[in-house]
């Protein structure tokens, strides 16, 4: 479940730990993105942000590659669910979590069926995020 | 008591008087966790584009509400956004104004949604103004200490 990290060896741990992993931030929201960045910076200093689905697809398709991708389902030029589409069929296997200011109850189904593997509530939180790295540790 | 301590106390006041008085909720102590000595602005400058933002959303939903045929889904997407925006800086009233102005969208009433926005423009003005002064105690504070 946890992409490309699944082949290591090494189980990924939350603050501290001397694993890296990459992440990327994916929403048209600066406030967003602003927090979001300095959350993950709390676990992790590998970070890049785009402002929308295209930007995610054209990032991963240079050759990019994420441990973790967190992306917003509403956005411009591309939205969450049509980029998290177009990456599982680039064959890119990180983990995707969305994220939406939307009802989640009524949102899971369609993050899932996108290919997506987590889906929370904005805004993250550092438990959410701790939570999250829990789960894909023991996934791990 | 110093200069400094009556700063703090101050500060400490203000923020418990925000937060009582539903201003702020959890998620402004979510963004004040988050500062530290590497971004010592930190929430400064979240809410300075916060700021920014909602200037121009609100001048949109104004617009959105003065045209001779009003286009409620585009209000509605206007005031989604900026409840997107006050709920991730923790503006409590602001965020639950946007909640009710979303209903009076979806039920496009055009006086309920006057209304509404003229509540979300003060609310916000009254927002601003206490932020930036408990923006100001944290500069002061920050002076004294040097």
């Amino acid at each position: 479940m946890f992409g490309k990290g699944a082949s290591s060896s090494k189980s990924m741990e939350i603050i501290g730990s001397e694993k890296k992993f990459s992440v990327l931030i994916v929403d048209d929201d600066p406030i967003i993105r602003k927090i979001h960045g300095a959350l993950v910076s709390k676990f992790t200093t590998e970070i890049q942000e785009v402002k929308n689905g295209k930007e995610a697809v054209d990032l991963c398709r240079s050759g990019a590659s994420f441990d973790i991708i967190f992306i917003d389902k509403k956005m411009p030029i591309m939205n969450g669910l049509e980029a998290t589409k177009e990456l599982r069929a680039m064959g890119v296997n990180s983990t995707i979590v969305g994220v939406t200011s939307c009802d989640l109850s009524s949102e899971r189904n369609d993050f899932i069926a996108a290919g997506q593997n987590q889906c929370y509530e904005k805004p993250l939180t550092i438990e959410k995020i701790k939570s999250l790295l829990s789960e894909l540790n023991k996934n791990n | 008591m110093d200069g400094m301590t009556q700063l703090q106390r101050q500060w400490r006041e203000h923020t418990a008087y925000l937060r009582k008085e539903g201003y702020l909720d959890d998620q402004f102590e979510q963004l004040q966790k988050l500062q530290d000595e590497n971004s010592p602005d930190f929430v400064a400058e979240v809410v300075s584009i916060f700021f920014d933002d909602s200037e121009k959303l609100l001048n949109n939903m104004a617009r959105a509400l003065e045209q001779k045929v009003v286009d409620f889904k585009q209000v509605d997407a206007h005031v989604h956004q900026f409840k997107g925006s006050s709920a991730s800086i923790g503006a409590m009233r602001v965020k639950n104004l946007c909640i009710e102005f979303r209903n009076h969208c979806e039920a496009q009433s055009l006086e309920e949604c006057v209304r509404c926005l003229r509540k979300l423009q003060y609310e916000y003005s009254v927002l601003k103004n206490q932020l930036e002064y408990l923006f100001r105690l944290e500069q002061q504070i920050r002076a004294a200490g040097v």
